[in-house]
């Protein structure tokens, strides 16, 4: 009865059809599914560019997210089967374009986009996210200087992870076949695209878990490689997969991705980064031809020092030889002597024969009697002169007496008692003659000799005070009595 | 010697030839020295022999796994 303009004036309480309404009360169900059709008819495929937020991929394996800007957010869905085929690993604040079409989801009253294409909404975004996640992976060391190992000088078996056909492989094998032919095994991958990054680190963790001395040969070095490209061929090796591959190898890994100037988070995580395939092979291995020859030389030099070693000891061995005398030498001169002696020996005992006759004749020819009948007669003449005769013996009596009587006139004319008979006194004290007054003081008691005796005297007046007291009792026993004076000589 | 790697063989030989070239070992020594030098030169060079030219592709059993190796067919 009332049309919906009246709502306002007339607040009903039932709400009853009326004839001729054109807005007839739909059920939420029949409106959602309105708003289904118009929605999906609407925007049956849409592109959308946004920042992915509130990324989750559920355990079924579809991938949720909301895509936002600065005023609007749209929720949106991407199915398992589409998330297979993703490029790139979908993260929050990544700017990607997402490619679906606009759907409802009617029991939650909500609109989303189900996405079955995604891609990052240029290379900006593609680097914004590249440096997140280099500073992610940085910050978990995986690019540290200290994991990087050396590489083998010499490697015996070089794997190589790579695509099998186009440029690069072949590259690689030229170089190392111009340089040192080397045992190369290819490990066959995808290097753009859907699954790429995932078979480039099955490949480089494949190859780490041969074994040794099994059927295939363990490499011990490996180059990662690829040509150049844009940002977004390139984007495999910078899969965190492919990083964390590389850089958990046990074996050492070269990584050789792009161009020059491309760098990808693989080639950091590398042991080494060569800037092009071709350089990855002139790094992986020397050159052959410069070894062989270097081995050459040394071999070279080698014997030129020894060879030069035993000449010199031949030299210095000529020269002791040349200071050591022949030993023929050595017997020569000995036998010479000994000829020499044994050619005098006879000679010398004949002529020493000779000697001795000659000796002996001469000797004999002078043992004559008249020799000894000489000597007798010489022997008596001087017995006859040798007998005494008694005049010869007192004509030297007399001569003696004579010298006798001379001498004792001499002596006696010496004597000094001689003058004691003219009147003469000669002083002495203790058998010493006194000759001065300072004596005679010094003595207090003397003896005076005449020609017939002596006196003992004491003086009075003594010079030092001891002479006084000692002399009448040490009076001589002969004192006075007169003593027979011996005429003496002296 | 035979585990001896390549570099390492190389380096001692080097000092082997250095030492002869100073000529101050013993003569006795040098000619054992000298001998040294010849194994590792030999050894050298089989190993630089041994080093030839082999390309091979990988080949993959069901679950992945390296299981041989074919000749590389690269196209």
């Amino acid at each position: 009865m009332n049309d919906l303009s009246d709502n306002e004036d007339n607040a009903r309480l039932l709400a009853e059809a009326t004839p001729g309404d054109n807005a007839p009360a739909l059920s939420v169900s029949e409106l959602s599914a309105a708003l289904k059709r118009s929605v999906e008819d609407r925007f049956g495929l849409v592109r959308v560019r946004g920042e992915l937020s509130g990324v989750k991929r559920a355990a079924s394996g579809h991938f949720y997210f909301a895509l936002k800007d600065e005023n609007a957010l749209l929720d949106g869905v991407m199915w398992k089967g589409s998330v297979s085929r993703l490029p790139f690993r979908p993260e929050d604040g990544l700017e990607v374009v997402a490619t679906g079409k606009l759907t409802t989801y009617p029991g939650r009253s909500k609109y989303q986009i189900v996405a079955d294409r995604m891609e990052i909404a240029g290379a900006g975004a593609l680097m914004a996210l590249l440096e997140q996640r280099k500073r992610q992976l940085a910050a978990e060391g995986l690019f540290a200087p200290e994991r990087k190992v050396l590489l083998p000088y010499l490697p015996r078996v070089i794997g190589v992870v790579t695509s099998p056909t186009g440029a690069v492989i072949r590259d690689i094998l030229h170089r190392l076949a111009d340089r040192c032919p080397t045992h190369v095994i290819v490990w066959p991958v995808l290097v753009q695209g859907e699954g790429a990054a995932a078979q480039v680190a099955a490949a480089v963790n494949g190859f780490n878990q041969i074994a040794p001395n099994g059927p295939v040969p363990r490499p011990d070095l490996l180059i990662v490689a690829r040509g150049g490209g844009s940002i977004e061929d390139l984007w495999a090796f910078n899969e965190e997969i492919v990083v964390r591959a590389v850089a958990g190898s046990d074996i050492p890994i070269i990584s050789a991705v792009g161009h020059e100037t491309d760098t990808t988070l693989c080639d950091f995580a590398a042991d080494v980064r060569a800037p092009t395939p071709t350089a990855a092979a002139e790094i992986a291995v020397p050159v052959v031809a410069e070894l062989t020859a270097m081995i050459r030389e040394f071999g070279l030099r080698a014997s030129r020092a020894i060879w030069r070693d035993q000449e010199r000891a031949r030299e210095r061995l000529a020269a002791l030889s040349r200071l050591l005398p022949p030993p023929q030498r050595l017997i020569e001169q000995r036998q010479q002597r000994l000829d020499d002696l044994a050619d005098r020996l006879p000679r010398a005992l004949a002529h020493r024969n000779v000697r001795a006759r000659g000796e002996l004749d001469r000797l004999a020819g002078s043992l004559r009697p008249a020799l000894l009948q000489a000597r007798l007669d010489q022997a008596r003449t001087r017995l006859t002169a040798a007998t005494p005769r008694p005049q010869i013996l007192v004509q030297r009596i007399d001569r003696e007496h004579q010298r006798l009587d001379a001498l004792w006139r001499l002596a006696a004319s010496l004597n000094p008692d001689l003058v004691l008979k003219r009147g003469y006194a000669r002083v002495e004290a203790n058998g010493h003659a006194i000759t001065d007054t300072a004596q005679a003081r010094k003595a207090g008691q003397m003896r005076l000799h005449f020609a017939d005796g002596a006196v003992d005297i004491r003086i009075d007046q003594p010079g030092a005070g001891s002479g006084g007291a000692s002399g009448p009792k040490s009076g001589p026993k002969t004192g006075g009595t007169g003593k027979p004076a011996q005429p003496s000589l002296f | 010697m035979t585990g001896k790697s390549f570099e390492d063989a190389l380096r001692e030989l080097e000092t082997v030839v250095g030492k002869l070239e100073r000529g101050d070992v013993p003569l006795e020594e040098s000619l054992a020295l000298y001998a040294r030098g010849d194994q590792l030169r030999l050894h050298c060079e089989a190993r630089l022999r041994e080093a030839q030219a082999r390309i091979e592709q990988i080949t993959l059993n069901n679950v992945g796994a390296p299981a041989g190796t074919v000749p590389f067919d690269g196209a």
